[in-house]
């Protein structure tokens, strides 16, 4: 089970209460984590990354295991802790966007 | 008793506010989407519980939401804006080459006949068009694609299209506007467009009287009357009698003829409302008395509306698409300041009074006049 946490302005249009638990089959990289939680939550598409899996948007960020991942290949395998549920993958709004 | 259904965008949210037909006491709800840039709310007028609203923000861009109940409840929309084809370049500020990007929609101007049918004015530059209720969005190609699109160069506040006006009485026909390449009309529904910017004259751009290049900020017309336009541009108040085919200046006594919002009395045709700001480079009223210049003569003659307004210490300004009217007797008018306040008149404008305050900067006030 992959932990996923949205910033609060996208956890209320999603109309989510806390972190979302996603099973991912497969191998788990930020494009697949993203690929699930946009399947599961339709009105989230376009507003982490582009449409059909674009880039990232510019004031979003990636963080886990206290690391910053925003600048990562996406397809990059995630920390086995994310893929194990015992860390969570944060998606963060910038300080800079607001 | 008949109603009045309020709807304002603002800086970090939507609010809705009600009042029956004597519009004396108003309900306010909101914010909704809060913390959000919501630029449009704008209700179909073939069903008045359809409304749309524009909400974004910069981490996360564009969300079109959809209310089918007068703005109780809603739901998020398609937000996918693509260009079609290969966008291509306009000019940046510094006359070089620049792709266009989607950023955000700026204007929701909803079908006369069909509530699924709603069109988007967008920054950069272009008109989409929705046949499914918002679901999903086509461009208008032809608008940005016009010859001139290479040229056109944004405004302060981005090259953005804020003006969709639907001809009520000429099948297909409609006009756009935008910052700053100027004013645009089709006559077949959106698929060609021209501009019309003929008699505008701008001191901001080498040839005055270019074809575009023109920082339109607002057009209104009368549904009974739609060859008459009227604009407010960056300065000067203008005036066409042809559907555009020609422009004269009617600004007449006005203090300074630069603002942002123009519209139209909803029984009197030549009845016609502008709020002046000092300057381009002063945003706010001339001698901080915030003044509503209304015209019954179709312009050139012009008296200050100032019973309720403050007449001291006044810097806020009234952006482009924040000011509206009802259809009830005699005619509401409305409008919504960057300093929060949404001011009302409900005789046409001889006398305001805030019907809310202290909400974040107001940037579009739309009225719904219900049955």
């Amino acid at each position: 089970m992959i932990r996923v946490v949205l910033p609060a302005h996208l956890r209320t249009l999603a109309h989510i209460d806390g972190e979302v638990h996603l099973d991912i089959a497969g191998p788990v990289t930020q494009r697949s984590v993203l690929d699930a939680l946009e399947a599961r939550y339709p009105m989230l598409r376009g507003t982490i990354r582009g449409h059909d899996g674009g880039p990232r948007r510019a004031f979003i960020r990636f963080f886990a295991c206290e690391l910053d991942l925003s600048h990562d290949p996406p397809d990059d395998p995630l920390p086995g802790a994310i893929a194990a549920g015992t860390e969570p993958y944060l998606i963060v709004g910038a300080m800079a966007g607001g | 008793m008949s109603g009045v259904r309020v709807l304002a965008g603002t800086r970090k949210g939507a609010f809705v506010l009600t009042s029956d037909g004597t519009r004396t006491q108003w309900e306010v709800s909101g914010p909704h989407f809060a913390g959000w840039e919501i630029y449009h709310v704008k209700g179909s007028p073939a069903d008045p519980g359809r409304l749309y609203a524009s909400q974004s923000s910069g981490w996360s861009g564009q969300v079109i939401q959809r209310s089918d109940d007068g703005g109780a409840t809603w739901a998020p929309m398609g937000n996918q804006f693509a260009y079609q084809g290969t966008p291509g370049t306009h000019q940046w500020y510094d006359g070089t080459p620049h792709p266009w990007e989607f950023a955000r929609v700026w204007h929701l101007e909803p079908s006369l006949d069909d509530p699924d049918m709603v069109y988007a004015g967008v920054e950069d530059a272009g008109l989409f068009r929705s046949d499914d209720g918002g679901q999903s969005w086509q461009e208008l190609p032809r608008l940005r694609g016009h010859e001139s699109g290479p040229s056109w160069q944004p405004g302060a506040g981005g090259m953005c299209l804020h003006t969709i006006l639907l001809d009520p009485v000429q099948q297909g026909r409609m006009f756009a506007a935008i910052s700053a390449a100027g004013a645009f009309r089709s006559d077949d529904a959106g698929q060609t467009w021209r501009p019309i910017n003929q008699g505008l004259r701008s001191e901001g751009i080498p040839d005055q009287d270019a074809e575009v290049g023109h920082c339109v900020h607002r057009l209104a017309m009368h549904p009974s009357r739609p060859d008459v336009l009227f604009m407010q541009k960056h300065w000067d108040v203008m005036r066409s009698d042809n559907g555009g085919e020609s422009w004269r200046e009617i600004s007449g006594n006005l203090p300074s003829d630069f603002g942002f919002p123009i519209d139209v009395h909803a029984h009197e045709p030549d009845t016609i409302y502008v709020v002046p700001i000092t300057s381009d480079a002063e945003h706010f009223p001339p001698e901080g008395k915030l003044r509503v210049y209304r015209s019954r003569t179709g312009g050139d003659d012009w008296e200050p509306l100032t019973t309720g307004l403050p007449q001291e210490n006044c810097y806020v300004n009234v952006l482009r698409d924040a000011m509206a009217v009802d259809s009830l007797d005699s005619c509401g008018v409305y409008f919504g300041t960057t300093g929060g306040q949404i001011y009302a008149s409900a005789d046409s404008g001889d006398s305001w009074e805030p019907i809310v305050r202290d909400l974040p900067a107001v940037l579009s006030v739309e009225v719904q006049t219900l049955p």
